[in-house]
């Protein structure tokens, strides 16, 4: 049907203009076609001081799950300030990826102060592992190991409670791999920052700006 | 009423169901006692007339709505306030003429809605205004608090459904703090990026004692950014703008938001860069200065995208770089390096990189840039390539003898008979873009569409809200035209009923091609030609339901019949429609394919 109808505009073809040899990534930045600089992902902990309201959690999953980011493990727990929570999350992005999700967490109205933590942050988790009872004193040997506690012991099965940072804990499951792990819950990691540096940027410790509890000298 | 009770209808407040215990308890209504002679809520008594008085004192003017059994308490505190109401046909409706209104006046539009059905019909119009950053506050009746959660007769998480598509929603929980809590929803729609907000109001808060004035509306602490950019930044950026040899301006939705046409005209002017706009940025820049490209993107003009393919430095303001501006990222301005002002950090370097960065208001960044420029950049040559495109490519169609009517000639026919100020409201479509494309824009808020999402159906709800902000603000003399598709118009053109009842004097043209023309464009370019569900074959006379509507209703086939309809509908003192029955194989050109590169626009389909 096409063809036959007067449709068109006057112009050179698509193909006859010039068009630039430059290009963008998919990241849009302008790149040298040539040798191409791509950003690899990576594990990044994002730390969050929240209004403690109803929906908040709601918010921020509904953002990370809307915007597509790749997270692992999502944390939240009250503060010693009323009425104020701290998310952690653990993501797996690029770059470019990490700065979108504190952006637009920050856009959030519940979300106070949002962040990366640095590097060398305090990182733990907690796990409990429920395992087969036959040998409890291999179980209880390797808990050890792990500075694990036991938390039930029965003539079938056994309760391990193990924290620590992400690669203690999965050395700790693959050696209780042996025994059989029946049950498993896992908390994700949680974490703040070293030393005097604030776990969310601006946030200062104790207070977030907001009249604080007595601190414990 | 107890038969009626088994099929409850959301208008008819008998058929609420007899075992609601906040009804039971309910106060009796207030009455007039609390209200002063001129129409406003002197004392507050009850939960719903503190959201009247939020309202009141937040300068709210107009609502838009649709009654319903938990939402009548606020309905009825506004029973002698002075905020306006108009009663719309559908709540979608009511979501786009409050949006519309919002974009018209500069302030947020206000619609209202029941539970249940009522808020979920007004989510495509939250949508709408969330992608298109329109402010906006809608306010939606909920069951009684104890009811919450237990799925109770018209009960939706309106909440839970809203939370995505609004910058902030709240749930009113007691009567106390209600009107504080629709202040502040209020200023904080308008406050930095603009955007939609609800509160969600359960029927036992609205109804429930307080005494409670709500203060001022204030948009919560951070929600209004610094408006100054970095100034290293700036003195950065006007480095680049100076050392450019093809500088564009690119102008976008958030210079009309950010009420910096001025500036960024003076701007352009100033420093002698030619300007492109994005839709939403339609009226940012006049069409017919020397420096404007008109818009750009997949329906753009070829000139503007020539221009941003070739520029060298892009100043972009107040976008957030659309897929349907850009094409492919890779293509896209691919040797510019970028200055993008934006006020919402979040949109810096989310699809395109931004070289340099200036995070802030568009008036007072533009400000600030010029006051860091010592130089014109040198832009002759580029200045005549971009007049040259002009000449290559420029937006023409044809008119043969032996081809139906053209809808780009009754775009312009349009134009040349009705003032620069004219406000033009739109459907989602093919009419949309030769609406876009056919008609000179020159002034801010005149363009009043739906881009971010494309909602087929919001022209005339859009018209409806449009009118009332121009006759609110005093422009009765303003004219407003609706281009309306025939599919979009059949989507929303019940709400004609209220263009009727209220008198508003607006023309729906109906660019009535029996299809849904963009799909069938598609499916010709790249479907081989396969009309599935887009040839509706037959269509309704539009012309007589306008008449049956109590409008005035025109049918035009031929072209010597456009120029006395047009001059008819505009003249008539309230709604008229023109049903233009056009070439139902006409295309809109020029075209970047989805995804495509903004250089390579096809100018013919076999170009596709």
């Amino acid at each position: 049907m096409s063809g036959e109808h007067s449709a068109g505009i006057p112009g050179p073809a698509p193909e006859e203009r010039p068009q630039p040899e430059g290009r963008r990534n998919l990241e849009g930045h302008r790149i040298d076609p040539v040798v191409e600089a791509q950003h690899d992902s990576r594990r990044a902990v994002i730390s969050a001081l929240v209004e403690d309201e109803p929906g908040v959690l709601a918010r921020v999953s509904g953002l990370v799950s809307r915007r597509q980011f790749n997270i692992e493990s999502l944390t939240v727990g009250p503060t010693t300030v009323e009425g104020h929570s701290r998310i952690t999350m653990v993501v797996e992005e690029t770059d470019p990826g990490i700065d979108q999700i504190e952006k637009q967490m920050a856009k959030l109205k519940p979300v106070i102060s949002v962040g990366e933590v640095s590097g060398d942050a305090v990182t733990s988790e907690l796990v409990l592992l429920k395992v087969q009872g036959d040998e409890p004193d291999k179980v209880h040997a390797v808990a050890e190991m792990y500075d694990g506690q036991t938390l039930d012991a029965g003539p079938e099965t056994i309760t391990v409670q193990l924290t620590g940072d992400e690669s203690k804990i999965d050395d700790a499951i693959d050696a209780f791999e042996q025994f059989g792990i029946i049950e498993i819950a896992r908390t994700g990691q949680t974490a703040l920052a070293r030393g005097n540096i604030p776990t969310a940027p601006g946030e200062k410790p104790g207070t977030a700006g907001e009249p604080t509890t007595p601190t414990i000298d | 009423m107890s038969d009626s009770a088994a099929h409850p209808r959301e208008d008819d407040p008998d058929a609420e169901p007899v075992s609601d215990p906040a009804e039971a308890d309910a106060p009796e209504p207030a009455g007039d006692q609390n209200r002063s002679t001129d129409g406003s809520i002197d004392e507050v008594s009850t939960g719903a007339e503190s959201v009247v008085a939020a309202l009141e004192a937040a300068g709210a003017e107009t609502a838009f709505g649709v009654q319903g059994g938990a939402i009548m308490p606020v309905y009825d505190a506004l029973y002698s306030s002075s905020v306006r109401h108009i009663m719309m046909a559908h709540e979608q409706g009511a979501a786009h003429a409050a949006d519309a209104y919002g974009v018209v006046a500069g302030e947020p539009g206000l619609c209202m809605a029941t539970s249940g059905p009522g808020a979920t019909n007004l989510v495509t119009g939250i949508a709408d205004a969330d992608m298109d950053s329109d402010s906006m506050l809608a306010l939606t009746g909920q069951v009684p608090t104890e009811f919450v959660g237990n799925d109770a007769f018209q009960e939706t998480d309106t909440i839970g459904v809203t939370r995505p598509i609004t910058k902030h929603n709240y749930f009113a929980g007691n009567a106390d703090d209600v009107g504080d809590i629709v202040g502040e929803a209020f200023a904080l729609s308008a406050a930095g990026r603009p955007g939609p907000t609800l509160v969600d109001l359960p029927k036992d808060v609205t109804l429930d004692d307080t005494d409670r004035t709500p203060g001022p509306a204030e948009a919560p602490a951070g929600s209004e950014p610094d408006p100054t950019a970095r100034e290293d930044a700036v003195d950065a950026a006007a480095r680049a703008i100076e050392d450019a040899d093809r500088p564009l301006c690119l102008f976008g939705g958030g210079v009309i938001k950010g009420e910096a046409s001025e500036t960024a005209r003076e701007f352009a002017r100033t420093y002698g860069i030619p300007v492109t706009t994005t839709m939403p940025g339609i009226g940012s820049f006049p069409e017919d200065d020397d420096l404007s490209l008109s818009w750009a993107g997949m329906h753009g003009t070829g000139y503007a995208n020539m221009a941003i393919t070739h520029t060298d430095c892009l100043i972009a303001v107040g976008t957030r770089f659309d897929d349907r501006l850009t094409g492919g990222i890779d293509t896209f301005a691919p040797e510019a390096e970028v200055v993008h002002v934006d006020i919402d950090p979040a949109e810096i370097s989310k699809n395109v990189h931004a070289d340099y960065p200036l995070i802030g208001d568009a008036a007072t960044v533009l400000d600030q840039l010029s006051a860091a420029i010592r130089e014109a950049p040198d832009a002759d040559e580029w200045r005549e390539r971009c007049d040259e495109w002009k000449d290559t490519y420029p937006m023409t169609y044809s008119t043969p003898d032996d081809e139906p009517l053209k809808p780009q000639f009754v775009v312009e026919a349009f134009d040349e008979a009705t003032d620069d100020d004219t406000i033009v409201t739109t459907g989602v479509g093919q009419h949309q873009m030769w609406a876009s494309q056919f008609w000179t824009y020159t002034e801010p808020r005149t363009w009043v569409s739906s881009h971010g999402l494309g909602t087929m159906g919001y022209g005339l709800p859009a018209a409806v809200g449009a009118r009332v902000a121009a006759d609110t603000i005093g422009d009765i003399d303003r004219d407003v035209v609706c281009f309306d598709g025939d599919g979009s118009f059949l989507m929303t053109m019940q709400e004609l009923s209220v263009a009727v009842r209220e008198n508003l004097d607006i023309t729906v043209a109906v660019l009535n091609n029996e299809y849904i023309g963009m799909v069938r464009q598609w499916q010709d370019a790249f479907f081989e030609g396969r009309h599935m569900a887009s040839d509706y074959n037959w269509m309704p006379e539009f012309d007589k339901l306008a008449e049956a509507f109590g409008a005035l209703g025109i049918r035009v086939d031929g072209y010597d019949e456009v120029a006395p309809a047009v001059e008819e509908a505009l003249a008539y003192d309230g709604p008229a429609v023109v049903d233009f029955h056009v070439d139902p194989e006409e295309n809109v050109l020029p075209m970047v394919p989805s995804g495509g590169a903004n250089g390579r626009f096809a100018l013919s389909e076999d170009q596709l």
